[in-house]
């Protein structure tokens, strides 16, 4: 069995790259394939690259604030694409009644700022495993 | 001499406190006058005395003796009107000057209507798409009197032109204003990452800006050359001084390569670092900064004039090292920093919100963050006496081997051909990545310490938050309706006009200030002015980042 493939990316105009790098080098240390598309990417783009390259996760980052209309855009992408079941994990600055918002739209984990580094890794292929099975 | 450890010697104590410094230096048990390289009459020499060369102990003579630092809180979210009064909200707590900060949208050169900034209108800082804006932002807030710091880069000369006819609004000449703008292309590209153009018209820009305040605003701060930002993104205070002066060097050379005196605009050049949490190491870091500046205007450049190697800075302490956990021991964490920023001669300072981890931070924590100042300037003492850590073994020990470091990463980069080359190809960038994965990887290991994270943790504590700050969802129709407005009410023909004389001068290589100052009295929105540099320079794409 192929290892589990996660497509990162910054949707919307949000610079902060910190956190996604960090998550980026930690799962392909705990044997995932990264593919990280950088910063500024539609939705399209993303839901584009993830059935391109047949992921099982799709994990996006935003620390501006526009975190509820960033994830509805792709969540939109997502089933306008006809791949709603494929996941999607969210990380960032996300307060709590936002992040319960979020998994009620179709996120299927949050990962807000302060998490540490093994558990967002461990949500993350949890998240992929799930997909795998 | 701070020494790199061996594989055998120990670095932590048996509580656990590790006796590295953050950039990685192995801290001896107890520092005496052998550690200083030369003996006393070699270090008097490179210290010189406060106010004069190497300005090691400070950029003026008396320091906080004679003035204060500037406290600046970083501020501005919604409507112009709403970012107005969280500045009253700050001046009449006691603060002594503003510090705008931009949403995304004007960051990036679109109008708040263009359909990938709607998400963002708002957010990060205030939204602003024409110069009637800047009018609405600083209403009843004399421009004459207080020092404006205006954070934007890639849209700074825009934002800059339509500040101008703000202040003419009020009638408030040119010449009379201060403050800063930041307009540091090269670290938005090394880690900020709100560029648009490619480096080379980027730093055109940059070189413009600067050009023009050096004839026309002779009290303002046309650049504020940032470390701040790639040591918030991850490197270190060697990496974080090497590429700041790399940045310098390469704004320098662009100006001098036109025939530009460097005497001319150096005295003005303005500087920004991180402060963190390694008390001893800022300080010395911010020591060696002034140092290194000295030495690379006069050696590199030949500056006559002494104050165009006088590094003035501002600290915007370090909210990565801020946590969601326990929020409220980010109120120490801030309170160390901006006490390094001090002892190490800061000319102004923001203080991180408590809350800035995960939030816009609130009034109140805003009003703690600025309180935090005041204590340390009213009641601490330590602005009693320039540069007091001065002549310390240890302190003095710490600054020439960071010295000494940041010349070898220099060097580094000049192989390169400088930080343009360097981060084209992503290698400054990897540096800051790598270095940011090895410091989370360490506190995850336990080996970093963090309180309330990997040391004290509330079993019970969850690292969701609730957010106290919540946008007006209707600010972002009701900026575009605004800006709708004004644009239909403009004279159409000489916005056109105006632009077509923007997009004239761009092409010929002229200074882009003077057109752009008469589109913006025009009425001509940032997503037109920034419509004209992007058809002419093309947009940046990120170099793939392994």
């Amino acid at each position: 069995m192929r290892p589990p493939r996660v497509v990162l990316a910054k949707p919307g105009l949000d610079g902060h790259d910190r956190g996604i790098k960090v998550i980026a080098m930690a799962l392909r240390d705990a044997g995932a394939e990264v593919i990280y598309l950088g910063l500024r990417r539609t939705a399209a783009e993303i839901v584009q690259a993830a059935v391109d390259d047949d992921a099982d996760v799709i994990g996006v980052s935003v620390l501006s604030g526009a975190h509820r209309p960033l994830v509805q855009q792709l969540l939109d992408e997502r089933t306008s694409r006809g791949v709603g079941e494929l996941p999607v994990v969210v990380g960032g600055t996300i307060p709590t009644q936002d992040a319960a918002e979020l998994r009620q739209l179709g996120v299927a984990a949050v990962v807000p700022v302060g998490t540490d580094l093994d558990d967002a890794v461990s949500i993350i292929l949890g998240v992929a495993g799930e997909r795998r099975r | 001499m701070t020494a790199e450890s061996g594989s055998g010697e120990r670095s932590t104590t048996p509580d656990g406190v590790d006796l590295r410094t953050d950039a990685g230096l192995l801290v001896a048990p107890v520092y005496t006058s052998s550690d200083l390289g030369g003996g006393l009459d070699a270090l008097e020499a490179r210290l010189g005395v406060p106010g004069e060369p190497p300005f090691t102990r400070g950029p003026y003579p008396s320091m906080y003796r004679g003035k204060l630092w500037t406290m600046r809180q970083f501020a501005g979210f919604g409507s112009p009107e709403d970012a107005n009064a969280r500045f009253r909200f700050l001046l009449e707590r006691g603060q002594t000057a503003l510090s705008v900060a931009f949403d995304l949208p004007t960051q990036l050169g679109y109008d708040s209507s263009h359909s990938v900034a709607r998400p963002e209108v708002g957010r990060v800082g205030v939204a602003i798409d024409t110069a009637e804006d800047m009018v609405d932002l600083f209403r009843g807030l004399e421009l004459k009197e207080i020092s404006v710091n205006l954070t934007i880069n890639a849209t700074a000369p825009i934002i800059l032109a339509t500040y101008l006819v703000a202040a003419e609004r009020q009638g408030a000449d040119h010449a009379s204003l201060t403050g800063t703008l930041q307009n540091d292309i090269i670290k938005e590209f090394l880690a900020r990452k709100t560029f648009i153009f490619p480096p080379q018209p980027s730093i055109r820009l940059a070189a413009d800006v600067i050009e023009f305040c050096a004839h026309h605003l002779p009290r303002f701060n046309p650049i504020s050359v940032t470390g701040y930002h790639a040591r918030e993104a991850g490197c270190d205070a060697v990496h974080e001084l090497a590429l700041t002066m790399a940045s310098a060097i390469t704004y320098a050379d662009a100006l001098v390569a036109r025939g530009v005196e460097f005497d001319t605009f150096a005295p003005r050049l303005s500087f920004h670092f991180a402060t963190t949490l390694d008390l001893f190491e800022e300080v010395a870091k911010l020591r060696a900064a002034r140092r290194l500046w000295y030495s690379i205007a006069t050696e590199r450049f030949g500056a006559k004039d002494e104050r165009s190697g006088r590094l003035r800075f501002f600290s915007g302490n370090s909210g990565t090292t801020l946590t969601a956990q326990q929020p409220l021991n980010n109120i120490i964490r801030s309170t160390l920093q901006c006490l390094g920023a001090v002892l190490g001669g800061a000319q102004s300072i923001h203080v991180m919100g408590y809350d800035e981890a995960f939030e816009i931070p609130s009034e109140e924590a805003v009003t703690l963050s600025l309180r935090t100042q005041q204590i340390i300037a009213y009641e601490s003492g330590v602005t009693r006496t320039t540069d007091p850590l001065g002549g310390s073994f240890f302190v003095e020990s710490l600054t020439d081997e960071l010295e000494a470091r940041a010349r070898a990463v220099l060097a580094e980069i000049d192989r390169e051909g400088g930080v343009v080359p360097a981060l084209e190809r992503g290698i400054p960038q990897r540096w800051i990545a790598e270095s940011a994965y090895r410091a989370e990887r360490e506190i995850a290991s336990g080996h970093r310490k963090k309180v309330g994270v990997n040391l004290y943790a509330d079993a019970e504590e969850t690292t969701e938050r609730s957010s106290v700050f919540a946008l007006d969802q209707g600010i972002v129709d009701r900026q575009i309706a605004r800006t709708a407005s004004r644009v239909a009410s403009r004279d159409r023909v000489a916005n056109g006009k105006a632009l077509r004389a923007l997009e004239r001068a761009t092409r010929a290589g002229e200074n882009v200030m003077p057109p752009l100052i008469d589109a913006a009295r025009a009425g001509s929105t940032l997503g037109e002015m920034s419509d004209v540099f992007r058809e002419l320079f093309g947009e940046f794409r990120e170099p793939d980042p392994w």
